[in-house]
């Protein structure tokens, strides 16, 4: 168990990403004219990285390694739809996520002492339910992705596709804030700033839409949920069991 | 030495030519690379406008740190990622065993056994931002000058081919060192911002513990004409010392080595 310990503790680390970031926006005059207040960019970038790490989805890695492995056949004899099981690795991971998070904010706090808060307990479950949701639609998009694999043995290739954007406009290389407006207006009509500045700054405690928030991540869920089992059912019409 | 350069020949032209079986995943990293690049310009421009400026870096002198940053993550993908991934693999599956009884250095055959295209657009895309931004942020392009920065581009492309391989040793001892290339990735994004973009405390973590200075703001500065004398010796010796330390400790790591099965 200790190997995987090891393994998890890595992955925790490879998000550091965020605070890479902040380091920047500390330094930099375009940080201070965001005017988050103070302490407000501290708590903004390790909410993201709490919400990354707790809303991370690989599906379509493990789904493409069984696909080509042989694995699915089984799975899709089983009475319970295969991404299920999936969505149970998923959550029960993030689970063990959960103390080297904890080291990371502790580690946080030590060095950022400035960006101290305790959220209060509403925010802090609305920060969950936030987090849930963008999970929730991360999950589906790979689904969709994965699905795809059906078709092509190489679908993975795709995701990086979706990554790209992700990175960008998901608010975990710079809060919306800091786009020019245009720019910012535009990326709502994504799913990806739902995926983390908004639970973000709910969980940061920053001033935010928290209604227009989940209404936009119920609507992408409506959107995505269908489609993702539509594609899903024409795909294992077609699929051939490889490599059995 | 010959031998080698042969060697070299077929490992890259079977490599090749087993990728561009896949064309479709071709074109699908080129629409990546050109999304990422156009994204991490956005990204670095949030931080400048209304007259502002990064640690001292003016738009386009920034735009050559990135451009480096994105010749050299190309180059990762082309080479490094490839290669040094398959190190995880040989340990685990024991066919590093194969390796070790060729009559041919294991590190030679580790390190550049294949090649894929898939960072091609991006060395493309570096290169270009580079060749755009350069000029407009004063470099003053002389035969000499240039002979220079490539001299130090190279030294950190050999900085940053001795930490992956490190990284990858490490895989005899503990097998699955997959995730630790990915926290590796992580920290040298770092390298898309100049350092002195960084808080004193993080500067001298990227200089002195994990080289990312040496990566892409030296060679950006000297590309420029910015750069000193003793900032030049030192980024080759990083080079040499990184290098250095990768064979001994390939070396070392070989004696601990109990293969797969046994």
């Amino acid at each position: 168990m200790s190997e995987y310990r090891a393994e998890i503790a890595l992955w925790a680390l490879s998000g550091l990403l965020p605070f890479i970031m902040l380091a920047l926006w500390r330094q930099a005059p375009a940080g201070a004219a965001l005017a988050l207040g103070p302490g407000g960019l501290d708590r903004y970038f390790l909410s993201a990285y709490l919400v990354r790490q707790f809303s991370v989805v690989w599906v379509v890695f493990a789904f493409e390694e069984d696909a080509l492995l042989g694995r699915l056949s089984p799975y899709l004899l089983q009475p319970l739809h295969p991404l299920w099981r999936y969505v149970a690795a998923h959550l029960s991971e993030q689970l063990t996520r959960l103390p080297f998070a904890a080291a990371i904010v502790a580690v946080f706090f030590a060095v950022y002492p400035a960006g101290f808060w305790i959220p209060s307990l509403p925010r802090l479950l609305l920060a969950a339910v936030a987090t849930l949701g963008a999970f929730a639609i991360g999950f589906l998009l790979q689904s969709l992705i994965a699905a795809l694999c059906f078709w092509s043995e190489k679908a993975s290739a795709l995701e990086r596709l979706l990554f790209v954007p992700f990175l960008f406009f998901s608010g975990l290389l710079a809060p919306l804030a800091a786009f020019p407006p245009a720019v910012r207006a535009a990326a709502q009509w994504t799913p990806f700033p739902w995926l983390i500045d908004f639970p973000a700054r709910v969980l940061a405690g920053l001033p935010v839409d928290v209604a227009a928030g989940f209404a936009a991540q119920l609507a992408w869920i409506a959107l995505l949920l269908p489609a993702a089992l539509l594609l899903w059912r024409l795909g294992v019409r077609r699929y051939t069991a490889m490599g059995a | 030495m010959g031998r080698y350069l042969r060697t070299l020949r077929r490992f890259w032209g079977t490599a090749l030519a087993g990728q561009l079986e896949y064309q479709l995943n071709v074109g699908i990293e080129l629409v990546a690379a050109a999304a990422n690049l156009a994204g991490s310009v956005f990204i670095l421009s949030l931080f400048f406008g209304q007259g502002r400026q990064l640690g001292g870096w003016s738009w386009q002198a920034a735009l050559v740190v990135q451009g480096i940053y994105t010749l050299l993550d190309g180059v990762a993908s082309t080479w490094l990622r490839p290669n040094l991934g398959a190190i995880v693999t040989h340990v685990r599956e024991g066919t590093l065993d194969f390796v070790l009884l060729k009559p041919i250095d294991s590190q030679f055959w580790l390190s550049l056994r294949t090649l894929s295209p898939a960072g091609l657009s991006e060395i493309g895309l570096g290169l270009g931002l580079v060749a755009w931004a350069a000029p407009r942020a004063g470099a003053a392009f002389s035969p000499g000058g240039l002979a220079l920065a490539l001299l130090v581009m190279l030294a950190g492309l050999v900085t940053l081919y001795a930490l992956w391989f490190l990284l990858a040793t490490t895989s005899i001892w503990f097998v699955k060192t997959w995730n630790a290339t990915e926290v590796l990735r992580a920290a040298l994004t770092a390298g898309r911002f100049p350092i002195s973009a960084y808080p004193p405390g993080l500067r001298l973590l990227f200089t002195l513990v994990l080289p990312v200075a040496f990566l892409t703001t030296v060679p950006a500065e000297t590309l420029l004409g910015r750069s000193t004398a003793p900032l030049v010796g030192a980024a080759l010796l990083v080079a040499g010392l990184s290098l250095g330390l990768s064979r001994a400790f390939w070396r070392f790591a070989l004696r601990h080595y109990t293969s797969a099965s046994s």
